[in-house]
């Protein structure tokens, strides 16, 4: 289905307009934080510490000064690269070893999904506060993660549409007219679940966001002074007291982000789901 | 039989591994295609007709085993050929047109997408070229507005309009031999009708062989040059379309016809039908496998094996009957 059919489908459904709009709302303030924000996120000025929202800061200032407002504006960009390159990075490898998985022979495929099982098995937090913790808390090392805790899921899913696939008598067709196991899988499976995979992509990118703040918040996410949005509620938190709009603001656009993407996923899906499509 | 056969099966034997043991899909089945003709297999529901179609083209379930015998394409046995040589041989030189027209094509590329992807040996032809290659294979199955057609997706087109997009794709590659495994079982009857007519045009044009298998005596009376009679995965007999449809000489053969409905003069509440079951493959019978249903059945049938009798020049029964 081309785009912009699509955007003409998605006009229906006012939830996924919606979504649509916030999605916009955190992508633009990413793409032009350095132009919107009033402030830059990282200047200190102590003399202003704890202003409350108003005029002059938007959302106040916390115990260093930091004008908040600029802060959340930069740290939308954080968790749109965290969350839209980690996912991403994790499809590829997920699509990958699930066609291999799904297309392979037998013991292939166990020795495939005993990885992902196992990987599977290990609670979010304490498999990423775990790596964090070896490997030091930094940007790269929490992509790392959080690409380790997605793949499997991607790649379960991806294995199980192609093993469904596989079966059907248009590949036996195309087998019939000489198609190899690559061309198989590249031409002819591949565009049958690249459609839900995206979507469930999109419907993760906010839980990745949630991930890195939660890791941030315990102290094993991104090191300051960045400013990325758990950074931001794990310092609010302590100053709870003082500057409750600190803890306030750095929520808000962890609300709109995850409600943004969950809606667009959403309603993607029900649109690309083709036996949904005919009441449309 | 012809010395010059496209096709040519020899004492082939398939055993589908089951957790009850194997099943014995096909038993010594042997048949040839000669060039240019077209060669039908009828038989019911189970007897193998499929199984030997996929086997023709290397393409079996992987809980197939083939006990023995050979598939012989132009002298060289296909069931011994690597899967590469097996790719070269699939699509340019054999083809297939599967059963249900609805589920044999890819339904998230569009069709021109599927017919030039499938041109891919083609190395030295341009897009353009590939894209006029199918627009041409279209209409010779005769499809309208060909051109515009090409970027539309299969649930675009109606059944029979898919079956005819399915042979297009089937016959892009100009092959030897197509195999049409019952293309017409998910159509209505004015569909099948064009079908027939389309597969016996393309046949003079295109002068390849076609092994169609049906369970439909009509179809295959009308559109076949030999026929091959399949029961419970072993052949029972074959001959020209005369031989079979005017001179049977398996008990079988002549049941089935008695039991074609198009052949019935006579007005009946109930349809005439073959008393019993097809036997579970299992355990396949020491005996002739027809014999528990057989009307003709004597004691001999119940012992002995009966073995291939050949009839005149043409025609073939495994019977102890035909003896005579």
């Amino acid at each position: 289905m081309s785009g912009a059919r699509l955007l003409r489908r998605l006009r229906s459904d006012p939830l996924g307009l919606l979504g649509l709009a916030l999605v916009l709302l955190v992508v633009l303030c990413g793409i032009f934080a350095d132009w919107i924000a009033p402030y830059r996120p990282n200047d200190i000025n102590v003399r202003d510490k704890y202003m409350p929202p108003g005029a002059v800061h938007l959302m106040g200032t916390d115990n260093l000064g930091h004008d908040v407002f600029s802060r959340v504006i930069k740290g939308s960009q954080i968790a749109l690269f965290v969350g839209v390159t980690s996912i991403a990075i994790a499809q590829m490898i997920g699509l990958t070893l699930g066609l291999v998985a799904g297309y392979a022979p037998r013991w292939l495929d166990n020795i495939l999904l005993l990885i992902f099982d196992s990987i599977y098995s290990f609670p979010t937090v304490i498999l990423g506060l775990t790596v964090m913790t070896l490997l030091g808390p930094s940007l790269p090392t929490l992509m790392f993660v959080v690409v380790v805790i997605q793949t499997p899921g991607y790649a379960r899913l991806v294995r199980t549409a192609t093993l469904v696939k596989k079966s059907s008598e248009y590949i036996l067709a195309e087998r019939s007219l000489g198609a190899g196991p690559i061309r198989i899988l590249a031409r002819h499976i591949l565009p049958n679940i690249i459609g839900p995979l995206f979507i469930l992509g999109s419907m993760d990118i906010p839980s990745v966001i949630t991930l890195e703040a939660g890791l941030t918040y315990l102290g094993m996410g991104i090191p300051p002074p960045t400013p990325s949005w758990g950074r931001i509620l794990s310092e609010g938190y302590s100053q709870i007291r003082d500057a409750p709009w600190i803890v306030i603001a750095g929520g808000i656009p962890l609300i709109i982000t995850t409600l943004g993407f969950t809606f667009l996923g959403e309603a993607l899906r029900d649109l690309i789901d083709p036996r949904l499509r005919k009441i449309v | 039989m012809a010395s010059d056969c496209v096709l040519s099966v020899r004492d082939l034997s398939v055993d589908f591994l089951s957790p009850h043991g194997p099943i014995h899909a096909l038993r010594r089945v042997s048949l040839d295609v000669p060039r240019g003709s077209i060669v039908g297999i009828v038989g019911e529901s189970g007897s193998g007709k499929s199984t030997l179609s996929l086997a023709a083209i290397g393409l079996l379930a992987n809980n197939a085993v083939v006990r023995g015998g050979q598939v012989l394409f132009n002298s060289a046995d296909v069931l011994t050929m690597s899967k590469s040589q097996l790719r070269d041989l699939r699509g340019q030189r054999m083809s297939m047109v599967f059963q249900d027209p609805m589920t044999s094509l890819n339904p998230v590329l569009s069709i021109g997408t599927q017919m030039l992807d499938i041109q891919y040996r083609d190395h030295a032809l341009g897009a353009v070229d590939k894209r006029r290659k199918a627009v041409a294979a279209l209409r010779r199955v005769g499809i309208p507005d060909a051109e515009q057609r090409l970027d539309r997706y299969p649930h675009e087109f109606s059944g029979g309009m898919r079956q005819r997009i399915a042979i297009a794709m089937g016959l892009l590659g100009n092959p030897e031999l197509l195999i049409a495994d019952e293309p017409t079982t998910a159509l209505d009857v004015t569909l099948e009708a064009q079908i027939i007519h389309l597969l016996r045009e393309l046949r003079r044009e295109f002068k390849g062989s076609i092994l169609f298998i049906s369970h439909n005596l009509g179809l295959i009376a009308e559109l076949c040059d030999h026929v091959v009679i399949l029961y419970a995965g072993e052949v029972v007999e074959q001959g020209t379309v005369q031989d079979i449809f005017h001179r049977p000489r398996h008990p079988y053969t002549e049941a089935l016809l008695v039991c074609d409905p198009a052949r019935i003069d006579e007005v009946r509440r109930e349809l005439p039908t073959i008393p019993g079951e097809v036997p579970n493959l299992l355990e396949v019978p020491s005996a002739c496998v027809f014999a528990p249903r057989c009307p003709k059945a004597f004691d001999r049938c119940r012992v002995e094996r009966p073995l291939d009798h050949a009839i005149g020049g043409t025609q073939s029964a495994r019977c102890h009957l035909a003896t005579a």
